[in-house]
């Protein structure tokens, strides 16, 4: 029930709209009531309004406005890349980037691979259910 | 020269043998052997025509403008994959094989894999894929658009009691020579699809969509 993840300094995020759409960011600063200061290693420090974030579980430790190298030093020792690759969210993501990159040979051969695999699935239980009867 | 004051509208106060004194025609004159030098009349113009339209329109001129060779599109390349998207063959996934000098595409199945002969297709109703096939096997260079012109049909002049008979239908079949070039052209086609796994079972396979899809997004 009670809320898991704040903005605070440190938080990482996912900016979920406009031209940086699908980056991983850090909330360095918060300027008001709606807007905070946002920095990842690849991209110039700028303000951006909560709405077009989504938190993650993920914090670093740092103090407020880090230097850019401060910034990248922290996030790698927390291990920040890892830790979203293998949460089940960053997953998903990884999925969905690579199956819409797929070519139309690609997505044939996803079809066939389905196929089999539900065919190996159902002779599978056929066996279970034919012992267990 | 300079002008002779005048007395009134139209009257000079100078009269005309003094004028003619003033001007220097004599002076002319005696250059010239005693007369005035004639100006050489230009030749007189053709005879004026019988007829003046009323209105001045020009003529309207044919126009010689050429029309372009067809761009082929830089997705489509020699043994890339192509599906149709209209006619008999809609949703096929044929082998792209040459640009004709029409701007046709030269297409074929291969045959023995999924139907499609060697055909003539109009870029505008295909869809390139990225998949490319290894044609370096194959020659159609002997193949153009006069290979797919219709034969003329000779029509007998039928009598009155025939004319009346429903028309005996004269069966089409395919020239010898044509299904042997389907044959040569599709058998080193054959044998590079055959390579690749999968392939031969994705041409044979018609392209649709499916609930969900959604093609301005699909990369093809």
């Amino acid at each position: 029930m009670p809320f898991k993840r704040f903005v605070e300094i440190g938080r990482v995020a996912l900016v979920n709209y406009g031209k940086d759409y699908g980056r991983l960011v850090v909330i360095v600063d918060v300027v008001d009531q709606n807007r905070a200061l946002i920095d990842a290693p690849d991209m110039v420090r700028c303000q951006i309004n909560f709405k077009r974030l989504s938190l993650t579980d993920i914090k670093i430790d740092i103090k407020r406005v880090p230097k850019k190298t401060t910034l990248i030093k922290a996030m790698e020792d927390a291990d920040v890349k890892n830790k979203w690759e293998n949460s089940s969210w960053g997953k998903k993501l990884i999925v969905q980037k690579r199956r819409a990159l797929l070519n139309d040979f690609d997505r044939f051969k996803v079809m066939l691979a389905r196929i089999k695999r539900g065919g190996a699935i159902r002779q599978e239980l056929a066996k279970l259910k034919k012992a267990a009867a | 020269m300079a002008p002779t004051s005048k007395l009134s509208q139209g009257i000079r106060k100078a009269s005309r043998s003094h004028t003619y004194h003033r001007r220097g025609l004599w002076a002319i004159k005696a250059k010239h052997g005693g007369a005035f030098p004639k100006a050489v009349k230009p030749l007189a113009a053709a005879a004026a025509p019988k007829f003046y339209p009323a209105d001045d329109v020009k003529p309207r001129q044919p126009s010689t403008r050429k029309p372009n060779a067809t761009k082929l599109r830089s997705s489509i390349s020699p043994g890339t994959v192509l599906i149709l998207l209209a006619g008999r063959f809609m949703g096929k996934r044929v082998v792209f094989l040459k640009q004709l000098k029409s701007g046709l595409l030269l297409v074929t199945g291969p045959f023995k894999i999924n139907g499609v002969p060697i055909r003539r297709v109009n870029q505008a109703y295909v869809i390139a894929t990225s998949t490319k096939v290894d044609v370096s096997g194959v020659n159609v260079d002997k193949i153009d658009d006069k290979y797919f012109a219709r034969d003329k049909k000779k029509k007998a002049k039928k009598t009155e009691g025939e004319l009346f008979e429903t028309e005996k239908e004269t069966t089409k079949d395919l020239p010898q020579f044509k299904k042997e070039d389907q044959k040569a052209v599709d058998a080193a086609l054959i044998k590079a699809i055959e390579a690749v796994p999968d392939l031969k079972t994705y041409l044979g396979a018609r392209f649709s969509l499916r609930d969900g899809d959604k093609p301005h997004e699909m990369v093809f």
